[in-house]
């Protein structure tokens, strides 16, 4: 019988699915996801994940408890360095320490530790063990290893192109399928940045359908997964003294310093999570830039377990409302 | 001249104080947190900030209220929120209208010309190199003078015969030592302290519950930020021990013959392998040496969203079933009131005694 590992789909899913998926798949081992976040999902990982403990982790804690009887073992790994320079946040780097201490019925977890500060080729290592431990060789988990490294290049192609990471993994498994279908299907007239981390941004269960309300209110979105790499870098530190040290908080305020800089969108959101460490740092520093570009209306939003889609919808239109009477004005000075 | 101030943790701002004063700075002492600090803080920081944030946010203000100009702190490379504290202060600080200088200290290892270019910037009385180190090495001194009374205090408040006795005459040999200049002066205030302190009427024999305190370096230090929790344990009767002063780790002879000199990190291995930046690993290895020590119990102080600390309070049950020890977690902020905290100190207290008579007649018994 074939190995199964189970991948919650959350926190990194969205950035590294693809790979890892490919990765099994290549070693021959079965990958299981716990699918969209749902109502018991986040009732469970609310139950489960301590109280004070910010909303994504608690649904993470939630995707692991919907697989954890389905698998062989879970695939967490600890993730610490991806670019030689950031970290991710903390929590990340205590994940599967959390889920194995503290969650019952666990099966083994794969915690391998990914830090590329230790060298050019320890990500690529770290996959080699992950392959030793599923039972495959050297030559077959280093050949899974560049297909995977292949796919994730499309994937981040694909998501420069403007499509979102639930879009393009669906275009992955299915190559067929309809690619830019929403695209042109509504009609919009105004471009917002949405920034935040791509665990609440791009789970509509969580941020209660953002951006396909942002959508319905004839608004494209451009977030920072749609930006190349190379226009953040250059960003630098953004100003400030020193950069921020995690990773996706300093992806979105570089995003942001980019953004309001470039000035070519008609708003800007940043979509926090409730009880965030790294937000409020983060939010702080994305105000102060917005602060500098009044002529860019900026609105922060929290997401937490309550929330609730027509309160949110609600916020959402009198923004946008607010944003495009702007522009009408701007459009016909007297 | 400018006006310099610094972070407030504990008593160590006497230390502090000398050291920046023979350099020839103005200091500009940082008040006690009190009720506004926390209501100035709190107002000019973002809202998840973490505790000593905002509490640091609010002493600054009231520092720049009282003149001063510049501020002396300390940076850091992560992973965790402190090591970007400074930048966000002064952002804010700047924000509100205040003209004002930064002066932080990166980690000299990483960082050695920030380190040099500081200490240059600090120097006004242009002290020789010698000269610098000799002011380091008496401030340390004074530092180390300070956590000793301390220390002696929570061993004597819970023997105490007359409540309230050790802590009016610790907040005496506190400015024995203040006043102390010299090294030699400051050996001889330290000494008289500790002699005061053992001098204090009480009973050394009496048997008290020992409790292990781990957490945030910040709410650790900061009586203010804790409520004084350490007072509060030892009045209950309850002979603290802390995790961590700012001149070093408790180190007695006694636990490296009882631990088996495993280290802290060791210690924290087998449940959390990773630095995960502040104190959150120290804390869980700290536990477990506690209570290879025999300890009746832990208590971990954690500011409120402390991301460390969130990751040590979700491991930590599972440590304190396997080494069968009981632990309390205070997540703290401006809301945490003293009389809630003083209700389940004492129902801690409570079943650490339970549990403790338990295991004394259990011996007995089969003794
Ligand atoms: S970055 Fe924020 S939301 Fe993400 S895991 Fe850390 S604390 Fe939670
Ligand atoms: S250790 Fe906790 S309190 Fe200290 S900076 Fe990190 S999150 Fe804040």
């Amino acid at each position: 019988m074939v190995v199964k590992v189970g991948i919650p789909s959350t926190l990194l899913y969205y950035t590294y699915y693809p790979f890892w998926k490919a990765f099994f798949n290549e070693i021959g081992v079965q990958v299981v996801t716990s699918g969209k976040t749902n109502k018991s999902i986040l009732d469970s990982g609310v139950k489960e994940a301590l109280a004070d403990a910010c909303v994504p982790v608690k649904l993470f804690f939630g995707h692991v408890m919907e697989i954890r009887e389905k698998v062989d073992c879970l695939f967490i790994p600890r993730v610490v360095c991806l670019n030689r320079k950031t970290v991710f946040c903390p929590k990340f780097l205590g994940l599967p320490d959390m889920i194995r201490y503290s969650v019952n019925n666990i099966p083994p977890i794969i915690d391998v530790r990914m830090d590329t500060r230790q060298g050019p080729m320890s990500l690529f290592r770290a996959y080699l063990k992950i392959g030793e431990y599923l039972g495959a060789g050297k030559l077959t988990a280093s050949y899974a290893y560049c297909k995977a490294s292949n796919i994730l290049n499309t994937y981040n192609s694909l998501l420069r192109k403007g499509l979102n990471p639930v879009e393009a993994i669906d275009y992955l498994e299915n190559p067929n399928g309809k690619l830019f279908e929403h695209h042109v299907k509504t009609k919009t007239n105004l471009r917002f940045a949405v920034l935040g981390y791509p665990y609440a941004i791009y789970d509509s269960f969580i941020n209660v359908n953002i951006l396909d309300s942002l959508r319905k209110l004839g608004v494209s979105v451009v977030t920072a997964e749609n930006i190349h790499p190379l226009l953040l870098a250059v960003q630098k530190n953004c100003g400030l003294p020193k950069r921020l040290f995690w990773t996706f908080s300093d992806m979105a305020l570089k995003a942001a310093h980019l953004i309001f800089r470039q000035g070519n969108v008609d708003g800007v959101l940043h979509l926090t999570a409730f009880g965030c460490g790294p937000d409020s740092i983060l939010n702080k520093f994305i105000e102060f830039e917005a602060k500098q570009h009044r002529n860019i209306p900026f609105m922060t939003l929290m997401i937490d377990e309550h929330t609730g889609e027509a309160g949110m919808f609600t916020r959402l239109e009198a923004f946008v409302d607010m944003v495009r009477r702007r522009k009408e004005m701007s459009a016909c000075p007297r | 001249m400018p006006k310099v101030t610094f972070p407030r943790m504990g008593e160590s701002w006497r230390a502090f104080k000398i050291l920046l004063e023979d350099l020839g700075n103005e200091v500009v002492v940082p008040p006690r947190p009190s009720k506004r600090t926390l209501d100035l803080g709190v107002r000019h920081s973002p809202e998840f900030a973490c505790f000593p944030l905002k509490i640091l946010m609010g002493t600054y203000l009231e520092a720049i209220e009282m003149g001063a100009d510049t501020i002396v702190t300390t940076g850091g490379v992560g992973p965790c929120r402190a090591g970007e504290y400074a930048m966000l202060h002064h952002k804010i600080i700047k924000d509100l209208g205040h003209d004002l200088k930064m002066i932080v200290f990166e980690p000299p290892r990483l960082y050695p010309v920030n380190f040099i270019k500081n200490i240059y910037a600090l120097n006004k009385a242009r002290v020789s190199i010698k000269g610098i180190i000799d002011h380091i090495k008496r401030g340390w001194r004074k530092l180390q003078a300070l956590d000793n009374a301390e220390k002696l205090s929570h061993i004597i408040r819970p023997r105490e015969n007359n409540s309230g006795t050790t802590t009016r005459v610790y907040r005496k040999v506190l400015d024995w030592i203040d006043q102390a200049n010299t090294t030699q002066q400051i050996i001889e205030a330290e000494a008289s302290a500790l002699e005061a302190l053992h001098n204090v009427p009480h009973e050394p024999a009496r048997p008290v519950l020992k409790v292990g305190i781990v957490g945030e370096i910040y709410v650790l230090l900061e009586p203010a930020s804790n409520l004084e929790i350490e007072e509060t344990l030892g009045d209950l009767g309850v002979e603290v021990e802390r995790s961590m002063f700012l001149t070093g780790w408790t180190r007695d002879n006694t636990w490296s013959e009882t631990t088996h000199c495993l280290t802290v990190k060791e210690a924290a291995a087998p449940y959390l392998p990773e630095l995960v930046g502040g104190h959150g690993r120290d804390s869980i290895g700290n536990t477990i040496l506690y209570a290879k020590r025999g300890f009746d119990g832990i208590i971990q102080l954690a500011p409120f969203t402390c991301i460390p600390e969130i990751v040590a309070r979700t491991i930590l049950p599972r440590v304190s079933k396997e080494y069968e020890i009981p632990i309390l977690t205070f997540f703290l902020d401006e809301q945490t009131g003293k009389t809630g905290m003083t209700t389940r100190l004492e129902a801690f207290t409570d079943l650490m005694r339970r549990k403790k008579n338990i295991h004394a007649a259990r011996i007995s018994l089969t003794g």
